[in-house]
């Protein structure tokens, strides 16, 4: 085993125990479980979005439409249709998905600024629709009067309902599964071609790969991870918010994942832990804590536009 | 029902001259510098209080014309300071610096000004309607509308026949053989930057005449602009004036019908217009895509 390889999997091992001891560390530190859950349910959305920004170079700028219906479709199915907390989850799961596909059919021929404008303004069209239709959604006060229940087993029971830890294990093997998906993905020969399309898409045309369904593809596989993340999202809550769906939350995924550093894999995470740990922080000490979001923004963009990782990574290759 | 389908299509004539006015200074913007500016709401803002606050001393027309060259001379500034140095690097940077300049924006307004909306008061002879069956049309709203389109016809001129509006406009084109011509590029983008900012401040002004002040108005008018541009066509002025008028009118006259539809229909329009026409209606095939 090559040094570069183990040096690998030795910080893989260190994010995977950071991320199973979390509730214990966390504590002493005047953090909180819930803190915890937080911070990978919106780590895993902000690396869906970064699988096709980071991955594909493609800029969208409205997965938290994707993220919305998630945690709508969610909501509602454990409203209306069932009291099984993992069908939900796949039920919102596959209404995000299923959207994003769609609308992706429609845009994927655009590229750059044009791109993320389209994606933008379709993104729109869900929060407009979860504002509306308020005999279904519940409108501008959001979707309440759900919430997750407790995973039956058949002959026994786990109650991830009101115990907090119970509950991070149950989103930290979610999100285990889904992270394992997108590297699996990464690593099968459609990873290797969209990076290929990233590093140079008329190259990557003239090799024969057909670059506007690959897009199509991993604007969709995106789509359906962002789309768990927000089923994740309405248990976390028991609430879905309209908020969810506005660009403003597309802004603040694609911030995460900059912040973190877009051409890495864990990134992201690392971009959602300080954001969410941050915005909590500063929602609680002063109420223009917006300004200090935007300014952070904009700081990140002038001085830090790596990312901490790619930070990290570069100064330890110098 | 005459009369409520004028008034709706006045209302929406009215509501897309707002979104032309936008949707010109972000078109101009994206179409020379590649910036999507998410701060541009935030600068309609900032026009409008910044006529809040002139008109004690120099009543509503001195605020109507000095407001906007002062908005014009901050975007000036902010493309100086912030978004010079993004033009190299992927347009995602520059989305999130404006994106996160939205926010600082309307938070300042509300520690500056206040949260609570702000009414502007226009002189009383444009308050009041021109006649009693058609009481829809103030001469505010047809002043307002007058204004637009002196602006835009003034913004049309300029950019077909000054020099600088050629310069513009070849920029748009091949940015790189006009810097090969010796022009100086970075101070044409500057200029280019404020003369959007000065439509977005002169749109503040007007608005706040009608809807009144209120931080978060920007991030209303927002959206309509860009689909506008997707509509008419990204790098064509002309087909962003068409399409801001368009989804105006189509929007007043859902609201006849079905109101709860007013604003989705613009988004139902632009997805028609994309799988159609995927450039938009006057889009060049080439152009950004």
């Amino acid at each position: 085993m090559s040094g570069e390889q183990s040096r690998k999997l030795i910080v893989l091992a260190a994010i995977w125990l950071a991320l199973v001891f979390a509730p214990y560390w966390m504590a002493p530190l005047g953090g909180y479980t819930a803190l915890a859950t937080r911070v990978l349910v919106l780590g895993l959305a902000a690396m869906s979005v970064n699988f096709l920004l980071g991955f594909t170079g493609v800029l969208s700028f409205g997965h938290a439409a994707y993220f919305g219906l998630g945690a709508y479709g969610t909501g509602l199915a454990l409203k209306f249709l069932t009291t099984s907390t993992p069908l939900s989850l796949v039920l919102g799961m596959l209404l995000g998905g299923i959207a994003g596909g769609l609308l992706g059919a429609l845009i994927v021929r655009r590229r750059g600024v044009y791109f993320a404008m389209v994606t933008i303004a379709f993104g729109q069209v869900f929060y407009y629709i979860a504002f509306q239709w308020s005999s279904l959604t519940g409108g501008d006060d959001g979707l309440r009067g759900f919430s997750r229940q407790p995973l039956n087993f058949g002959f026994f029971q786990i109650d991830i309902l009101s115990n907090t830890n119970y509950f991070y294990y149950f989103v930290l093997f979610c999100f285990a599964l889904a992270v394992g998906a997108m590297g699996i993905i990464l690593r099968s020969p459609f990873g290797h071609a969209m990076i290929a399309i990233r590093e140079n898409e008329r190259r990557a045309r003239f090799l024969g790969i057909p670059v506007e369904r690959h897009i199509w593809i991993a604007f969709t596989l995106s789509c359906f991870f962002i789309g768990f993340a927000g089923a994740l999202y309405a248990l976390v809550n028991n609430f879905a918010d309209p908020k969810g769906l506005h660009y403003s939350q597309s802004g603040d995924f694609v911030m995460m994942a900059v912040m973190g550093g877009m051409r890495t894999f864990w990134g992201p995470l690392l971009g959602a832990a300080v954001f969410v740990v941050l915005q909590d922080y500063l929602s609680s000490v002063t109420i223009n804590w917006m300004s200090f979001v935007g300014l952070l923004f904009v700081l990140v963009v002038l001085f830090f536009p790596r990312g901490l990782l790619g930070f990290i990574r570069r100064k330890s290759a110098a | 029902m005459t009369q409520l389908l004028l008034f709706n299509i006045t209302n929406g004539l009215i509501i897309g001259a707002f979104y032309v006015l936008m949707a010109l200074g972000l078109s101009l913007i994206l179409n020379l510098s590649n910036v999507i500016n998410f701060a541009h709401g935030g600068f309609l803002v900032i026009g409008g209080y910044i006529a809040y606050t002139i008109t004690p001393y120099v009543g509503f027309w001195g605020g109507l014309l000095i407001a906007p060259p002062l908005t014009a001379v901050i975007g000036f500034i902010v493309e100086r300071v912030l978004i010079r140095p993004l033009y190299g690097r992927d347009p995602l940077y520059s989305l999130l610096l404006t994106f996160g300049l939205a926010f600082i924006i309307e938070d300042g307004t509300r520690f500056f000004w206040g949260a609570q909306g702000k009414p502007v008061t226009v002189p009383a002879f444009l308050a009041t309607p021109l006649s009693y069956n058609f009481f829809f049309i103030t001469g505010y709203r047809l002043f307002m509308v007058t204004v637009v389109v002196i602006a835009v016809a003034l913004l049309f001129i300029f950019l077909r026949y000054t020099r600088l509006g050629v310069r513009i406009r070849a920029g748009t084109l091949d940015l790189e053989t006009v810097a090969a011509l010796g022009i100086n590029v970075r101070m044409l983008r500057s200029l280019n930057f404020a003369a959007g900012i000065f439509l977005a401040g002169l749109s503040g002004v007007l608005a706040a005449g009608q809807l009144g002040l209120e931080p978060t108005m920007g991030t209303g008018l927002l959206m309509p602009s860009f689909i506008a541009i997707i509509v008419g066509g990204v790098g064509s002025l002309t087909g962003t004036l068409l399409g801001g008028l368009l989804i105006g009118v189509a929007s007043g006259l859902t609201a006849v019908f079905f109101p709860a539809a007013s604003e989705a229909i613009m988004y139902v329009l632009m997805a028609v217009v994309l799988l159609i026409r995927p450039r938009g209606l006057l889009g060049e095939e080439g152009m950004m895509t």
